[in-house]
């Protein structure tokens, strides 16, 4: 069922990852990842490599649960593989035929872009299994306030990536019924050319645009009901404010960085 | 001869292996008889939904059988699609289940996929609209433009054009003022005299039940904690309360005339209740 | 006793689309509701009762006629925010008013908006959990919770404003006995303990018994308007306008068309069964 979908699920806990600030989690990500194109070599992806195998040791998130999340990316994963495999340019030959030829450089090369989408994903995977929605919007919010100067909607833009979040399991669950409902009257999704499968999904579409657009309206009432006027004036009840561990996870990260840019500078 | 529907042993998981894991069906057994009327009630979480799912084969069973006439519905596929149609399901709120242009073209949907001919799919639209009390020209308007009370009808008419044998609605009268809901339980009684259908219906109105039915199924944590007529189960109303179910008012008012020390029999209908005071007034007059 | 909400002269009529003329829904409507009391408000589908809890708080605005809350004017624009703070909407379908994925961030969206401190916020959000008996579950996630849990929750969002007033327009038409005796319950809670003014839209009878007064709209006019037992006991004007009295009351009815002569004020089931044994015993 549509219900038991993990991906970027909230798993909540009480480490010492949880309690971070979202603002460091996010900030740690960014950094995360430029290291991650910075590194270069199997010195860098292992130092790399540790860091991410200590912050999910620290996070107590099971194992399980990241592999279970990555399921529906294999594909993109194994693409990437051999895309890489196949056009990288080489002089170590190892297998040719037709046009295509295997080079070592190839191999190396898919190895390494498989290793840091996946180290990319669960890094990612890090930030949303022990951050709440709500926090990471905060956090993204309080984060991107400076940008206000040059007129960017920072607090609408929030609020809406909010109530999205928020209408997800919502909505999810109504397509579940109506998918039912449609069946119960005979509606087929699973067989058929592709144009009769397309066509298939108009009993779902309809009647789930129809309820979102009465959901909009209605919250929007609920909304202004309980004086919602836009960002201004508003106070929040939690105050994100830096604790030491903040500014300790903030000094792992530049230490993290700077390693990884030496060990690239040295060609490492 | 054989009953219509027969479950055994039924028992269904949800999300098996996760930590989500979760019984809502547990070795559930009874069988419906051609031409009843069964009501099922029970809170919300004891299983209703489930139950409904897997007898036109939209759940398939973790374990246990659901035969229709006496057939395993998952023994062969074409059994299974067959299902489908001749157990007709309504869910709660069908209302919001509608997608077509004109009422016509959305009670013609289910017709349509059971690949009956034109002029039969014609006969069935036509003759659904009447059961529940359509109109010729609301046939040929958008379904969203009708008021809340008449876009359910619609709704209910496009499982009753598959004339199926068995039609299991839940809620059917959920939200609606007291009109809107005596029409629809009009309705589905008007299809189930015209085509001598089975109908099985979620409710929980213990007044509705209480007048309509033959039969209670009361389902309690993924069990089904009583199976029997109307009398039998609203004489254990003690049990009822304690699972968190309603009894009729009239059946609370004789229990209470009871424990006041008068001769009345537990009574579940208006009617009766009427019937067993006239009586006991006349009695007492004449000695 | 002090006025909640005055309407006086309401002439309203939703517009037409294109060149149809509008459907008029109040075209002279009169009700004053006192402050701190328990009214229901019955009525069939379309016969205005939604309409009119959203002239409460400046959601429509009259054609005609004013609507006083609190004394302010809800046609006056300057006073929205105000008059919003003070009369709280919870709605039918609990799913749509519910804004946060985290149950204490959405109580305290209210006050958010309303430019409470911090500290003020997480105390009211605090109590208004406590008060509808969910405070266990604020950390949880809103879709996870049944009808009735959820309605709850959009009530603790309202009370954390803190408004004099709230309306609630049939908030328990979704939801199973179990949910509706919940919601029922933490209202009338509101009522005695807060002393707030409640406005329940409902058209389900043993709501509307619980209330301190009962308002019956149809077509736009107050049908009838008394207490519980005064309104019940007018059972033909109620099957007049697609309504139905108490099962109890119905049943006194009923008796008395076959010639028993019962008084049909006596609600309750304990009342009832008092005067059916009166009238068998004699």
């Amino acid at each position: 069922m549509l219900k038991d979908i993990t991906l970027g699920q909230f798993f909540p806990g009480n480490s010492a990852i949880h309690r971070l600030d979202p603002r460091t989690k996010l900030v740690m990500l960014v950094v995360y990842i430029v290291a991650l194109f910075v590194a270069v070599s199997w010195v860098s992806y292992g130092v790399m490599a540790a860091f991410l195998i200590l912050a999910v040791a620290i996070s107590r998130i099971p194992p399980k649960n990241i592999v279970r999340g990555m399921k529906p990316l294999v594909i993109i994963l194994i693409f990437t593989g051999i895309l890489n495999v196949f056009f990288t340019e080489g002089s170590h030959v190892l297998v040719s035929f037709w046009k295509l030829k295997i080079t070592l450089e190839g191999l190396e090369r898919a190895f390494f872009m498989m290793i840091r989408i996946l180290m990319l994903i669960t890094g990612t995977f890090l930030l949303t299994y022990t951050t709440s929605p709500i926090a990471l919007t905060d956090g993204l919010e309080s984060l991107l306030n400076p940008l206000k100067i040059i007129k960017v909607p920072v607090h609408e833009l929030s609020m809406m990536m909010c109530i999205a979040l928020r209408f997800i399991p919502t909505l999810i669950e109504e397509t579940d019924k109506i998918m039912s409902a449609q069946k119960a009257r005979g509606a087929d999704f699973e067989t058929g050319k592709l144009m009769q499968r397309v066509k298939a999904l108009i009993p779902i579409l309809v009647p789930l645009f129809i309820s979102a657009f009465r959901r909009a309206d209605e919250l929007a009432t609920a909304m202004e009901c309980r004086c919602y006027h836009g960002g201004e004036g508003r106070t929040k009840m939690k105050l994100l404010r830096y604790m030491r561990r903040d500014y300790l996870t903030y000094g792992v990260g530049i230490l993290l960085l700077a390693a990884i840019i030496t060990l690239a500078v040295f060609g490492l | 001869m054989e009953p219509i529907l027969q479950v055994q042993n039924l028992t269904h998981t949800y999300s098996v292996g996760t930590p989500f894991e979760h019984v809502a069906l547990d070795g559930m057994n009874f069988s419906v008889e051609r031409g009843e009327f069964i009501g099922i009630i029970g809170h919300t979480g004891s299983g209703k939904s489930t139950l409904m799912q897997h007898l036109n084969g939209l759940l398939k069973p973790t374990s246990g059988k659901v035969l229709l006439d006496g057939k395993d519905i998952w023994s062969d596929k074409k059994l299974t699609r067959q299902a489908r149609f001749r157990v007709g399901l309504v869910f709660q709120y069908p209302e919001y289940q509608l997608f077509e242009e004109t009422v016509y073209k959305d009670i013609s949907f289910g017709p349509k996929n059971m690949g009956l001919s034109k002029e039969e799919i014609d006969r069935r639209v036509r003759e659904a609209a009447g059961f529940v009390g359509l109109t010729e020209d609301q046939l040929q308007v958008s379904p969203f433009d009708l008021s809340g009370g008449q876009k359910r009808r619609v709704a209910i008419a496009g499982v009753i054009a598959m004339e199926p044998e068995v039609l299991i609605l839940d809620e059917p009268t959920a939200g609606l003022d007291p009109v809107g809901r005596e029409e629809i339980l009009a309705n589905i009684q008007a299809y189930r005299r015209a085509k001598n259908a089975t109908i099985m219906m979620v409710s929980h109105s213990m007044n509705d039940v209480a007048r309509l039915t033959d039969r209670l199924l009361v389902l309690n944590g993924a069990h089904i904690a009583m199976d029997g007529t109307p009398e039998q189960v609203f004489a254990r109303a003690r049990e009822l309360e304690e699972m968190g179910l309603d009894i009729p008012e009239v059946t609370r008012v004789f229990l209470r005339l009871q424990e006041m020390g008068l001769p009345v029999e537990p009574v579940y209908t208006m009617d009766q209740a009427v019937a067993a005071l006239k009586r006991l007034k006349e009695g007492n007059a004449h000695a | 006793m002090s006025e909640a909400i005055r309407v006086e002269h309401l002439n309203y009529a939703y517009p037409g689309v294109d060149d149809t003329p509008g459907v008029a829904v109040f075209t002279d409507l009169n009700l004053t509701i006192e402050a701190g009391t328990f009214v229901a408000v019955l009525g069939s589908n379309g016969c205005g009762k939604s309409t009119l809890a959203k002239h409460f708080n400046s959601i429509l605005l009259p054609c005609g006629g004013k609507v006083y809350v609190c004394g302010l004017d809800t046609s006056d624009e300057e006073l929205l925010i105000r008059i919003r703070r003070n009369v709280g909407m919870v709605f039918q379908n609990p799913d749509n008013q519910i804004v946060a994925n985290v149950v204490e961030e959405d109580v305290a969206f209210g006050p958010e908006n309303l430019g409470v401190a911090s500290p003020e916020i997480a105390r009211r959000v605090e109590l208004a959990l406590k008060h509808v008996g969910m405070y266990e579950y604020r950390e949880h996630a809103p879709h996870l919770l049944s009808g009735g849990q959820k309605q709850r929750i959009a009530i603790a969002g309202i009370i954390a404003m803190e408004p004099q007033c709230i309306v609630l327009d049939e908030p328990t038409a979704m939801l199973d006995p179990r949910g509706r005796k919940e919601v029922l319950d933490t209202v009338k809670k509101l009522n005695k303990d807060k002393n707030m003014t409640v406005v329940l839209i409902t058209h389900h009878m043993d709501e509307a018994a619980q209330a301190d007064r009962v308002v019956v709209l149809h077509k736009g006019q107050v049908a009838a308007d008394g207490t519980p037992r005064e309104v019940f006991s007018q059972v033909e004007l109620l099957h007049r306008i697609g309504l139905a009295a108490p099962e109890t009351v119905e049943l006194c009815y009923a008796l008395n068309q076959q010639g028993f002569r019962l008084p049909l004020d006596q609600p309750s089931i304990e009342e009832c069964a008092q005067v059916l044994f009166n009238t068998v015993k004699t």
